[in-house]
């Protein structure tokens, strides 16, 4: 039995053991608010691109939202356990006697720097954009791989 | 450079939906930022849709109703673990009453990098026709 409760504690990466609690607490805080769907989300760093990581055996997966942004018009870069990112998001002026109505969408430069929990393979890191989401993986260096371990039996 | 590129991005989380009508799908609804503005024949609508394929994409204008929804299926579930998340993601919806009346026969939508552009030309109604008489 307690090989069971070994093998379902849940992975916290880099997050602190409160990291649970503290959502917990966000999200009551949030429900108090009346707001609960904003509160699906992390804490975010409030660095624009905000960004969702993800992770399997062999990659890291970072994705953002970056509508109207042209892959070329990105700049990335990797060093051993961090990922970097930066651009500008142009909008074209419009002809000079349109008269907005709405003027939402924002333009601006941005750069980010974000750690990941384990050493990547920065030959092999792939990033494309497709309907103004970028994507890029990377490969976890060989080390930080989890490795199966066979059991012969004696 | 001008002022406006100059100006770092902030970062901003999506307001969602608020609507009294229910969702029969699960997920999130959210609004999509938008730009208008006009010209002298034309409503040009600009909205960012990030993730948004063109055929997901419903635009529906109706009584001077523009509706801009996204039917997007929901991802099926992968073995990838989440470790951040930052954003959420869902489909748009947005809703807005048009003051001009609009030639419904050009509307022209485009979609392009997650960006939709949506021209819609003003009806001419003020401009003088001139009609041909032929000699039979």
């Amino acid at each position: 039995m307690i090989f069971r409760r070994v093998n379902t504690w849940p992975t916290w990466h880099w997050r602190n053991q409160w990291g649970e609690m503290d959502r917990l607490r966000r999200e009551l805080n949030a429900l108090i608010d009346g707001s609960y769907g904003n509160s699906m989300t992390e804490p975010s760093a409030g660095v624009f691109p905000l960004m969702n990581v993800t992770e399997d055996a062999n990659n890291f997966y970072i994705r953002a939202e970056l509508p109207g942004i042209k892959a070329e018009e990105l700049d990335i870069s990797v060093t051993g356990d961090s990922f970097s990112i930066s651009g500008e998001r142009k909008i074209p002026e419009e002809q000079a006697d349109s008269k907005y109505h709405r003027r939402e969408r924002e333009s601006g430069s941005f750069s980010r720097i974000l750690n990941l929990p384990s050493q990547i393979d920065t030959g092999k890191v792939e990033a494309g954009t497709s309907d103004g989401i970028l994507k890029v993986t990377l490969p976890k260096s060989e080390a930080a791989k989890p490795k199966q371990i066979s059991v012969s039996g004696a | 450079m001008t002022e406006s590129e100059k100006k770092a991005l902030q970062a901003k989380e999506k307001t969602e939906v608020m609507s009294n009508a229910e969702a029969t799908k699960p997920g999130p609804v959210f609004t999509p930022a938008v730009d208008i503005f006009e010209t002298d024949n034309a409503l040009i609508l600009l909205a960012d849709l990030p993730g948004v394929k063109a055929e997901d994409l419903t635009i529906d204008l109706k009584e001077g109703v523009l509706a801009l929804s996204t039917q997007m299926e929901i991802p099926e579930a992968t073995d990838e673990v989440g470790i951040l998340r930052e954003y959420q993601t869902g489909n748009y919806y947005r809703k807005f009453n048009l003051s001009d009346v609009i030639d419904q026969s050009r509307i022209e939508a485009k979609l392009k990098d997650g960006v939709l552009r949506l021209t819609l030309p003003k009806v001419e109604a003020a401009a003088p026709r001139k009609i041909e008489v032929k000699a039979a």
